[in-house]
C-alpha cells in the first residue's frame, strides 16, 4: 500500500477552505429546507439516506441474530416476516433507488457536465421532499407495527390473506417512486440540454452515461410500479378483482407489472455504481477508460436489455414454456455488457499506474464483488438451475453480492473518491483503508455460506430452519458482525473528517474531470465563468499541461 | 431560490460580464439563455407526458388482457355505457384541446384578454366534462354496476330486466360465470376513467391558478413556458380519453 500516492494536497499550513462556497452561502435551517442548489439538495440526500441505511442495516442485524439458532428464538416467526420485509422495502426504496443517483449523481451531474445547477431545481427539491414523505410513511408503518408481505407485495398474500400496513407501504413505496422519477426526469433533461460548450456526447463522463441510462430505467419503469401499486391499494380498499383470481383476475397479471419495473430497478440500482468505479478505475490508474465508447453504450444496452428480462423473475409462477426458454435467453444477453464493463475496467488497470487510495479498494471490491454476483446470476437466469436454487438463499446471495458487494462499494468509493470536493477536507487515509478492507472481508463472510446454503436447499424467508445448516448461518451471522463494523467506521472518521481532516485543494487526486477543475467545496454556481471543454473525458495529458501553464503563469 | 448576484460577485464583475443586466426577469440564473431554459423545460414536460403513458399502460395492459379472456363479457357490458354521453364528451375534450392551443397562441401573440378568455373556455368544457363524467357514473350507481359488494349482474343474465339497453342492442343472457366478469369489466372502467378524471381535476386546478395569474399579465410577456407546457399536459390528457372511448365504449361496433 505504500507504493505510492497520487494525492497531492497543498501546503496545509497555508491552505484554507475557501471562504465563499455553497455551504457558507447562505445559513438557517430555511436556507437549506428551501434550496434550488443541487450542492445542498444532495447533501440532504444523503443525511436522509444514510439515516434508512442505518434503520436498514439494523433491521439486517436482527434478521441475522434470529438465524444464529435454528429455532426461532429471538422472535416469534411473525416479527420475523415483518424485519425483513421492512429490511427489504427500506433499503431497496429508500436506500439502494437513491443511493448514487440522488446524492453523488445530484452533487456531480451539473458539474461534470459543466453547468451551474440540474435544468429544474425546484424539481429537484419536491423529489427530496416526496422521498422525506415516502420515508416517513415508512417509519410510520414500521412504527405501528410493519408490513409481512415481502417487499415484492405478492398478491393474493398482500391484498387477500395479511392484515399489517399494506396500504400505507405501498403508498410510501409510490411516494418515493415519484421522487425517483423526477430526479431520473432532471437528469435527462440536464444531460440533454445543459452540457457546456465543446462537451459532446462523447466527451461526457462514463459516470454521466451511466447515471443517463439509470435515468431512462427510472422514468419508464417506475411509473408502471405507480400504476401496480395504485391496484394493490383499489383491491385492498374497495374491492377491485384485477389480480383476484376469485373476480376472473390475474396475480401473474400483478407479477409481471411489478417485475416490469423491479427488474429494471436492479438496473437503476446498479448502473450508476458502474459509473463511480470508471472515474475511480481511470483516475486511480492514470489511464483512459479503456473503450471509453463501449462503456458508455454498455450502459445503455444494459438499460435497453434490463426492460425485457423481468419474466426470469417468474419461471415458477407457470409462465409458458416458450416465455421462459425467451426470457432465459434475453437474460444471458444482459451477461454481455456487464462482461464488457469489467473487462475494460481491467484493461484500463492493464499498464495503468495503479495506486490503492480508499476509493480504488472499494473498487477492486466492487469488481470482484460483482463478476460472482453476476455470474451467479446467469445460473439463475438459466431456467433449469432456476427451479433448484430460487426461493432459496442463493438468490439472497445473489443479490446481496450485486446490490451490496457490487452497488454499496460503489458508493462508498464514491463517498471517499468525491468527498474532499464535497467538503473541501480528505478522509484519513489509512483508517479508511483499513474500513474498505474490513468491509471487503466481512462481507465476504456474510454472503458467500448463503451461496452453499442455497445450493444446499435452505430457503429464504423463515425464521426457523433445519439443524444441519446452522454453521454456516453462525459464519454468516458472525461475517456480518464484521460488516456492520465496516460501515460504522466511515460514518465515524468522515464525520471526524467534517473538521479535523486535511484540507483538500482543488484536485487531491490529480482527476481530469471538470468538478475537479473548480474549488473545493464548489461555489453556488459550480464554476467562475462557465467552462469550455476542449479535451476528451480522462486526458491526463491535457491535466498536465493545464498544470505546468498555472505553474509558468504563477511562477 | 433566491437570486444569484451575491455569488462570486468580484469574479463575475472581473469577466466583465456585460450580458449581466440584459437577462429577462423570467430566466433563471442557472440557464446561459432563453432559449435553453425552454427548450429544457419543454423537453423535461415531453419526458414528464412519457412517464404517465406509461404509468396508463399499465391498465391500458391489464385492459387488454382482460378483454381477451372475457370478451363476450366485456362487449355486454360495453352496452351499459351510453354512447350519446361518451360521444358528447369526446366532443367536449376536443374542442377544449382547440381553446387551450387557442390560448397557448394568444399567451405567444401577447393577447392577455383573449388568453384569460381561451382559458377560462378552457374551464368550462372541464368541468362540463367532469360533470357529464358524473351522470354517467351516476347511472352506473342505480343500476348497481359499481364494482363490489351491491354489484349485480341482473342486466346481464337476464337483459329482458334492463329494457333500455336490451331494446337498442337485443343482447343474449350471458352463462352465470361469464356474467360475473362482467364485474372485471367494471373495475377497469372506474379504474381508467377514474384515473382519467383525476389527471382532469388535477389540470383543472392548475387551470384556475393559471387563470389568475393570466389576469396578472404573468404570460403575456414573452415568457410562454408555463401556458405552453400546460397545454401539451392537456392535450395528453385529451388522447388518452380518445382511447379510452374506444377501448371502452366501441368494442363491439367496426
Amino acid at each position: 500500500m505504500s507504493a505510492g500516492t497520487i494525492v497531492s494536497l497543498p501546503d496545509q499550513s497555508t491552505a484554507r477552505i475557501p471562504k465563499m462556497n455553497f455551504i457558507t452561502r447562505e445559513n438557517g435551517l430555511l436556507s437549506w429546507l428551501l434550496t434550488g442548489d443541487h450542492k445542498r439538495i444532495a447533501t440532504l440526500y444523503l443525511i436522509s439516506i444514510t439515516f434508512f441505511f442505518f434503520i436498514g442495516g439494523a433491521l439486517a442485524g436482527l434478521i441475522r441474530l434470529e438465524l444464529l439458532t435454528p429455532q426461532t428464538s429471538l422472535m416469534a416467526a411473525d416479527t420475523y416476516n415483518k424485519v425483513f420485509t421492512m429490511h427489504g422495502i427500506i433499503m431497496i426504496f429508500f436506500f439502494l433507488v437513491p443511493s448514487v443517483p440522488a446524492t453523488l449523481g445530484n452533487f456531480l451531474m451539473p458539474m461534470m457536465i459543466g453547468a451551474k445547477d440540474l435544468a429544474l431545481p425546484k424539481v429537484n427539491l419536491l423529489s427530496w421532499y416526496l422521498y422525506i414523505i415516502g420515508g416517513c410513511m415508512g417509519i410510520y408503518v414500521m412504527a405501528t407495527g410493519g408490513v409481512d408481505t415481502g417487499w415484492t407485495f405478492t398478491t393474493p398474500l398482500s391484498t387477500h390473506y395479511v392484515n399489517t400496513h399494506v396500504i400505507s407501504t405501498a403508498l410510501a413505496a409510490f411516494v418515493a417512486g415519484f421522487s425517483s422519477v423526477f430526479t431520473g426526469l432532471n437528469f435527462i433533461v440536464t444531460i440533454h440540454k445543459m452540457r457546456c460548450p465543446g462537451m459532446t456526447w462523447f466527451r461526457l463522463p462514463l459516470f454521466v452515461w451511466s447515471n443517463y441510462a439509470a435515468s431512462i430505467l427510472m422514468v419508464l419503469g417506475t411509473p408502471v410500479l405507480a400504476i401496480t401499486l395504485v391496484l394493490i391499494i383499489l383491491e385492498r380498499t374497495v374491492g377491485i378483482g384485477v389480480f383476484d383470481p376469485a373476480k376472473g383476475g390475474d396475480p401473474i397479471l400483478f407479477q409481471h407489472l411489478f417485475w416490469f419495473y423491479s427488474h429494471p430497478a436492479v438496473y437503476i440500482m446498479i448502473l450508476p455504481g458502474m459509473g463511480v468505479i470508471s472515474e475511480v478505475v481511470s483516475t486511480f490508474s492514470r489511464k483512459r477508460v479503456f473503450g471509453y465508447t463501449a462503456v458508455a453504450f454498455s450502459s445503455v444496452a444494459i438499460a435497453v436489455f434490463g426492460f425485457f428480462v423481468w419474466a426470469h423473475h417468474m419461471f415458477i409462477m407457470g409462465i409458458s414454456n416458450y416465455a421462459a426458454l425467451i426470457f432465459s435467453l434475453l437474460t444471458m444477453l444482459v451477461a454481455v455488457p456487464s462482461a464488457i464493463k469489467i473487462f475494460n475496467w481491467a484493461f484500463t488497470l492493464y499498464k495503468g499506474s495503479i495506486t490503492f487510495e480508499t476509493p480504488m479498494l472499494y473498487a477492486f471490491g466492487f469488481m470482484g464483488l460483482f463478476t460472482i454476483g453476476g455470474l451467479t446470476g446467469v445460473f439463475l437466469g438459466t431456467t433449469g438451475t432456476d427451479i433448484h436454487l430460487t426461493e432459496t438463499y442463493f438468490i439472497v446471495a445473489h443479490f446481496h453480492f450485486v446490490m451490496v458487494g457490487g452497488m454499496l462499494m460503489a458508493f462508498l468509493s464514491g463517498m471517499h473518491f468525491w468527498w474532499p470536493k464535497w467538503t473541501g477536507r480528505m478522509y484519513p487515509e489509512k483508517i479508511s483503508q483499513f474500513a474498505a478492507v474490513v468491509t471487503f472481508i466481512g462481507f465476504n463472510f456474510t454472503f458467500f455460506p448463503q451461496f452453499i446454503l442455497g445450493m444446499l436447499g435452505m430457503p429464504r424467508r423463515y425464521a426457523a430452519y433445519p439443524p444441519e445448516f446452522q454453521a454456516l448461518n453462525v459464519f454468516s451471522t458472525a461475517g456480518a458482525s464484521i460488516l456492520g463494523v465496516g460501515y460504522l467506521l466511515p460514518i465515524i472518521y468522515l464525520t471526524w473528517s467534517l473538521k479535523y481532516g486535511a484540507v483538500a485543494g482543488n484536485n487531491p487526486w490529480q482527476a481530469t474531470g471538470l468538478e475537479w477543475q473548480t474549488q473545493s467545496p464548489p461555489l453556488t454556481e459550480n464554476f467562475t465563468e462557465i467552462p469550455i471543454m476542449d479535451h476528451e473525458a480522462y486526458d491526463y495529458e491535457w491535466l498536465e499541461k493545464q498544470q505546468e501553464k498555472e505553474v509558468a503563469s504563477v511562477g | 431560490m433566491s437570486d444569484s448576484t451575491t455569488v462570486a460577485n468580484g469574479a463575475l464583475a472581473e469577466a466583465g460580464d456585460s450580458h449581466h443586466g440584459e437577462h429577462p426577469s423570467y430566466q433563471r440564473h442557472h440557464f446561459e439563455t432563453v432559449d435553453q431554459q425552454f427548450d429544457a423545460t419543454n423537453f423535461a414536460m415531453w419526458i414528464f407526458l412519457l412517464t404517465e403513458i406509461m404509468f396508463f399502460g399499465g391498465l391500458f395492459t391489464a385492459y387488454l388482457i382482460m378483454r381477451n379472456w372475457y370478451y363476450q363479457a366485456f362487449v355486454v357490458a360495453s352496452h351499459q355505457l351510453s354512447i350519446f354521453w361518451g360521444t358528447a364528451n369526446t366532443a367536449v375534450l376536443i374542442a377544449s384541446s382547440f381553446t387551450m392551443a387557442m390560448g397557448v397562441w394568444s399567451a405567444e401573440m401577447k393577447r392577455r384578454k383573449s388568453l384569460v378568455l381561451y382559458l377560462c373556455l378552457t374551464l368550462l368544457f372541464g368541468f362540463t366534462f367532469l360533470g357529464i363524467k358524473g351522470i354517467e357514473w351516476h347511472e352506473k350507481w342505480e343500476k348497481h354496476h359499481i364494482p363490489g359488494q351491491h354489484y349485480s349482474v341482473q342486466s346481464f343474465i337476464n337483459p329482458q330486466s334492463d329494457p333500455e339497453v336490451y331494446n337498442e342492442y337485443h343482447d343474449a343472457a350471458l352463462a352465470p360465470d361469464m356474467a360475473q366478469k362482467t364485474e372485471e369489466y367494471f373495475f377497469l372502467y372506474f379504474a381508467m376513467t377514474g384515473m382519467h378524471a383525476l389527471h382532469m381535476v388535477i389540470g383543472v386546478g392548475i387551470l384556475i391558478f393559471m387563470i389568475f395569474r393570466a389576469k396578472a399579465g404573468a404570460y403575456t410577456t414573452g415568457h410562454v413556458t408555463m401556458v405552453e407546457n400546460f397545454g401539451l399536459y392537456w392535450h395528453f390528457v385529451d388522447i388518452i380519453w380518445i382511447y379510452l372511448f374506444a377501448l371502452l365504449y366501441l368494442i363491439s361496433r367496426h
